[in-house]
Parts: structure tokens; C-alpha cells; sequence
């Protein structure tokens, strides 16, 4: 295009202008139609977990890729809506609200294997299922979520859930359902309800507390008014890791005389005299050094969260961090790619990544397109551009039609998705409505590739 | 939210209401526009009258989407806790006394006919 010595604002030169401008935007319409175009490969993907994450990335691949051999594994038949587990827990939705069968959310040419993965070797390139298959792949993303530990809380089994006032809403859907039985025993006699959290990492660090105060709402409105108390207690020394919302919740339970307990640890209960125990930090009387005492505390309803640690099958292959969370297991990988630091080839996805945040499905939902672009971008020979930048989301509940959209990255920044409209900080109902009505929704989304 | 398109919009009320129910309403919606519709172009005009009941019936059915809403999330108005509750509360409750207002438009002109004012209150067509 000839150049101008002087710009006339006829309109010849606004039709050129508008003709430039339309010829770079036809430009950047191609580029994005070449993006969207798929890619021709042979390559073997492997996906360890048929979960929010690997659903999500393997419908997203299918789009993608032409060719590529994609194999799920997971030896689950059934699907779990994980986020609704604390409104079951609730009373608010029915067991089946949370489960679906995750052979209908995949596509018909991707392989699901209904075994689990029994080995991993990330030098061979195999995994290895309890069924005995072997599978070699060119690529292989680990999501197979996370376990929850129970046998750590001695005294305490899975099947005592529901009865004498135990609770365990994270152990799945029919737990969560059984939780509820405990809990609505609970919310119409009263007493003393314990809610709990575990020292290790977990998933939805929310959950714990939107547990306590949708138990101490529906208590505050039915039989039990008046005659029950409600107690927290955390191994950490503050209600929530980043430090904003930790100090709004510091005063939500002021406001609703929920007495927080800071530093205690679950260790043990004894079901039949219906006291828990917990270990906190005390200083050697004689030596002043730092120690751990035991504290007794009684209950009528008590709500149990396990520690929890990456699967068996990721600790024994080498895959976890060497220097942290060593009790725990989780997948050494870079914070922003999600690839593994050792093994190019393998990346991590959802709750079993090791990374300082992020075990949640809206993580999952941003994790997703990353691990994606990275992916495709190795199977292209180049290098791909996405970032996690440690996005999680919490629709922290507070009462039955009213919580808080706390969205936070990795540096505790709050990051909300509709700034000076629907404020982080503020009990609201039309968050309340997020979590109820349009989270599932976006999941289902999310799950087919869509979102 | 990252993507928020019409697709996931409507998976988003088929989560409310339920699939069934969702797009029987919807169902129901269309009928009604079509039925509103063909009733203004078959009348070639607007009664005033029918126009009256039917903006008398607005504020019921701003109360009922309201009530429906809320019992469809378990939701109450204590719920209410900034502005923009405030006016998503107005927003629902706007679109039931539209809804209605066409509504009973709808059914004056369908059950009772077109002619119940004299002809020289109806407004002159021009064109």
C-alpha cells in the first residue's frame, strides 16, 4: 500500500483505511480458522482419570486432534458431580443430583478402559491397568483425582457414616446423602455440632465451611434453635488460606457464634461415647520445647474430612515431588504448564497436581485449555503459550439461599469474574444462585469441552 | 465463568427447572407470542380496554415469578443481601408482569372477540 505524505480525511482514504483494517482482520480470522482446524497425528494419549479433568481434555483433543489414539482409564463406572456433594450433605439436592455415567460424557471414538491404573513408568512410556493391560503412550496426562484417608482417623469407618452423628460428605455422593441423615438428626435436637478439616491439602478447601454454615443455618431455623452449638476446628491457624476471605469468615462466625479452634488436628474418635480427639501444638512443661498435647472434645454431630493424598499408584511411580508435600504425593509439575519438571511428556491435571492451589473443578476448567495447548503445541513441535495462573473458584455458601463467589489466583489475589457487579465479599443471593442452578450447568459445559 | 455462550446459557435454565420443564415453558412462551401476535394483526389494532386488565394483572405476575423463582432455589426474600440481589429480584419480577400482561392480552382478545368498544373510540389506521 502506497504510503501517504499527508493524511486527508476524505472519504477515499477512510475506504483504504477501512479496507487495511478489514485485510488485518480477515487476517486474524484466518489464524484463528487454522487454530480451529485439526491436526493431523498418530500420537498415543494416555489419560489416567475419567474425572472433570480428563473428560473435559478428552473431549477438548477430540475437537483438536485427527488420528490421535486417546485412551481414558479409569476403573470408576460412574461419573461424580463432586460440587454437589455439599448440597446433598444439605438436604437440598438427592443423592443422584451428583451422579451420571462417565461413559456418556465421552466421545465415541476415545477408548475408556473401566480398570484402574495399577503402574506407571514414565521411562518406558507405559501404564500399566489392575486388568493387566499395557498401554504405551507418547503422551500422558495424570488426573486420577485424589484418596481420601480415612483409616488416618482412628475409631472411624466409612460405614459409620449417617449413624450416632458421624458425617463424611467428601467420600461421594451416597456418603454425602448418609452425611445429611447424621446432620438433620442434628438440625431438629441439637447439642453440639464438630466440623473438622484435615492438615494435609484437600480438595475444595471451601467445602469444610460451607458444610458448617449450612448445618448452623438450617439448625438456627429448625427444632434445634436455641439449644446448639456449633464448633470448628482446623489444624491451621487461620479459617481459610488466603488471607482476605480468611478474615471475612473470621467474622461471619463471630456474627453467628460459631467458635472457631484453631491448631487442632482430627486423630481419633470414639463413636460410642461420642468424643473426638485431636492433636494441637503445646510447649514441654519441664523443657519448654515445642510438643503436641491431645484435647478431647464431645459432640452430637460430627462432620469428618480425612487427610487426603495422590493416589497409590502416582506415589509409587516416581511422578511426586521429592521435597514437598512428601506425606502426600502430589505430582511434581510446573505451576503454569502443569507439565512434569522430569518427564516432558506427562502433564498433571486436577486434584492430583502438585501445585499450591487449585484442587477444585472451576481449577480444573481453567487447567484444562492449558494442558491442552501444551499438549498440541508438543505434538506440532513448537512451544505452547497458555498459563494457569492458579484460578480457583469457591461459591462459598454461608446460609440456604445465600453465599460469597470468592474467586483467588496463587498469590491470594481475589480475581472476581464480574468485578463491581456481584462483589467477592458480600453474602448474596444471586451468588447462592450460581452454586445452585448455573454451576452444574457450566460443569456439563465444561465436561463435553464446551466452557 | 470464561466462556459464557448461548449453549451454556440454556444448559443453565434446563439445570433450573429441569429439561422437561424448561422447554415446556419455553413451549408455552412461543404459543403465547404467536397467539399475542396473531391477535394484534387479526385486530389491526390494540384495545385499550384489554390493555387495562392486562396491565392491572402485572403486578400479579411479577409476585408469581418472584414466589416461583424462589421456591424453584430454595430461596427466600431474607436472602436479599446487595444491589445487584435487588435488581435481579425487579429483573425476574419485571419479566412475570410482561409475561402476564401478554398473557391475559392474549386470552381477552382469543375468548371475547375484538369488538367490545364502539368503533369510534378504536384508533384510526393510517396507511
Amino acid at each position: 500500500m502506497p504510503h501517504h505524505s499527508s493524511f486527508i480525511a476524505s472519504r477515499r482514504n477512510l475506504l483504504k483505511l477501512a479496507a487495511a483494517t478489514g485485510a488485518v482482520g480477515a487476517l486474524g480470522l484466518t489464524g484463528l480458522v487454522r487454530a480451529a482446524k485439526t491436526i493431523p497425528t498418530n500420537a498415543r494419549i494416555v489419560i489416567v482419570g475419567a474425572g472433570a479433568g480428563g473428560t473435559a481434555l478428552a473431549n477438548r483433543l477430540v475437537e483438536r486432534l485427527e488420528g490421535a489414539k486417546i485412551t481414558l482409564v479409569d476403573g470408576r463406572q460412574e461419573h461424580y458431580y463432586q460440587p454437589g456433594f455439599s448440597l446433598i450433605a444439605a438436604g437440598l439436592q438427592p443423592v443422584g443430583y451428583s451422579i451420571s455415567k462417565t461413559r456418556d460424557w465421552l466421545p465415541s471414538s476415545v477408548t475408556l478402559i473401566a480398570e484402574s491404573a495399577a503402574d506407571i513408568d514414565p521411562v518406558a512410556k507405559t501404564v500399566s491397568t489392575t486388568g493387566g493391560q499395557k498401554l504405551d503412550y507418547d503422551f500422558l496426562v495424570v488426573a486420577p483425582g485424589l484418596v481420601l484417608d480415612h483409616g488416618a482417623i482412628e475409631g472411624f469407618s466409612l460405614d459409620m457414616v449417617g449413624k450416632n452423628g458421624i458425617g463424611a460428605l467428601y467420600a461421594g455422593p451416597e456418603y454425602a446423602g448418609r452425611t445429611w441423615e447424621a446432620a438433620s438428626k442434628f438440625t431438629e435436637e441439637g447439642g453440639v455440632g464438630l466440623f473438622t478439616r484435615p492438615a494435609t491439602e484437600m480438595k475444595c478447601a471451601g467445602a469444610p465451611l460451607k458444610h458448617t454454615f449450612l448445618v448452623d443455618d438450617i439448625a438456627s431455623r429448625g427444632g434445634a434453635k436455641g439449644k446448639y452449638e456449633a464448633h470448628y476446628a482446623c489444624p491451621q491457624k487461620v479459617l481459610f488460606s488466603v488471607p482476605i476471605v480468611s478474615e471475612k469468615v473470621r467474622m461471619l462466625f463471630g456474627s453467628r457464634n460459631i467458635a472457631p479452634h484453631y491448631g487442632h488436628t482430627l486423630k481419633a474418635v470414639d463413636p460410642g461415647r461420642k468424643i473426638a480427639f485431636f492433636e494441637t501444638p503445646a510447649a514441654d512443661p519441664s523443657t519448654g520445647t515445642a510438643a503436641t498435647s491431645t484435647v478431647e472434645m464431645p459432640y452430637d454431630y460430627i462432620h469428618i474430612i480425612p487427610p487426603q493424598r495422590a493416589p497409590e499408584v502416582i506415589r509409587q511411580s516416581g511422578l511426586s515431588w521429592a521435597d514437598k508435600w512428601t506425606d502426600q504425593g502430589w505430582v511434581e509439575c510446573d505451576k503454569q504448564t502443569l507439565r512434569h519438571l522430569r518427564y516432558p511428556e506427562i502433564f498433571a491435571l486436577g486434584d492430583v497436581a502438585g501445585v499450591p492451589k487449585g484442587k477444585t473443578a472451576a481449577s480444573v476448567k481453567w487447567q484444562v485449555p492449558v494442558v491442552e495447548d501444551h499438549l498440541i503445541a508438543a505434538i506440532e513441535g513448537r512451544e505452547g503459550t497458555e498459563t494457569y495462573n492458579g484460578y480457583t473458584s469457591c461459591p462459598m455458601i454461608t446460609r440456604v439461599g445465600r453465599a460469597m463467589l470468592v474467586e483467588f489466583d496463587y498469590n491470594d489475589n481475589l480475581v472476581p469474574s464480574f468485578p463491581g457487579i456481584i462483589a467477592p465479599l458480600e453474602e448474596l443471593w444471586i451468588s447462592w444462585l450460581m452454586k445452585e442452578v448455573a454451576l452444574k450447568a457450566t460443569y456439563n459445559a465444561m465436561l463435553r469441552g464446551k466452557a | 465463568m470464561n466462556q459464557l455462550t448461548l449453549e451454556t446459557m440454556i444448559a443453565v435454565f434446563e439445570e433450573i427447572f429441569g429439561r422437561g420443564l424448561w422447554w415446556i415453558m419455553v413451549a408455552v412462551a412461543a404459543a403465547i407470542t404467536v397467539l399475542y401476535l396473531y391477535v394484534l394483526i387479526r385486530d389491526r389494532s390494540m384495545s385499550m380496554r384489554k390493555f387495562l386488565w392486562a396491565q392491572l394483572s402485572m403486578p400479579f405476575g411479577a409476585i408469581a415469578a418472584v414466589l416461583y423463582v424462589q421456591a424453584m432455589t430454595s430461596s427466600r426474600f431474607s436472602d436479599i443481601g446487595g444491589p445487584i440481589d435487588v435488581i435481579m429480584l425487579l429483573g425476574i419480577a419485571l419479566l412475570g408482569a410482561i409475561g402476564c400482561a401478554i398473557l391475559v392480552y392474549t386470552i381477552q382478545s382469543l375468548f371475547r372477540g375484538k369488538s367490545e368498544r364502539p368503533i369510534s373510540e378504536q384508533p384510526t389506521i393510517v396507511g
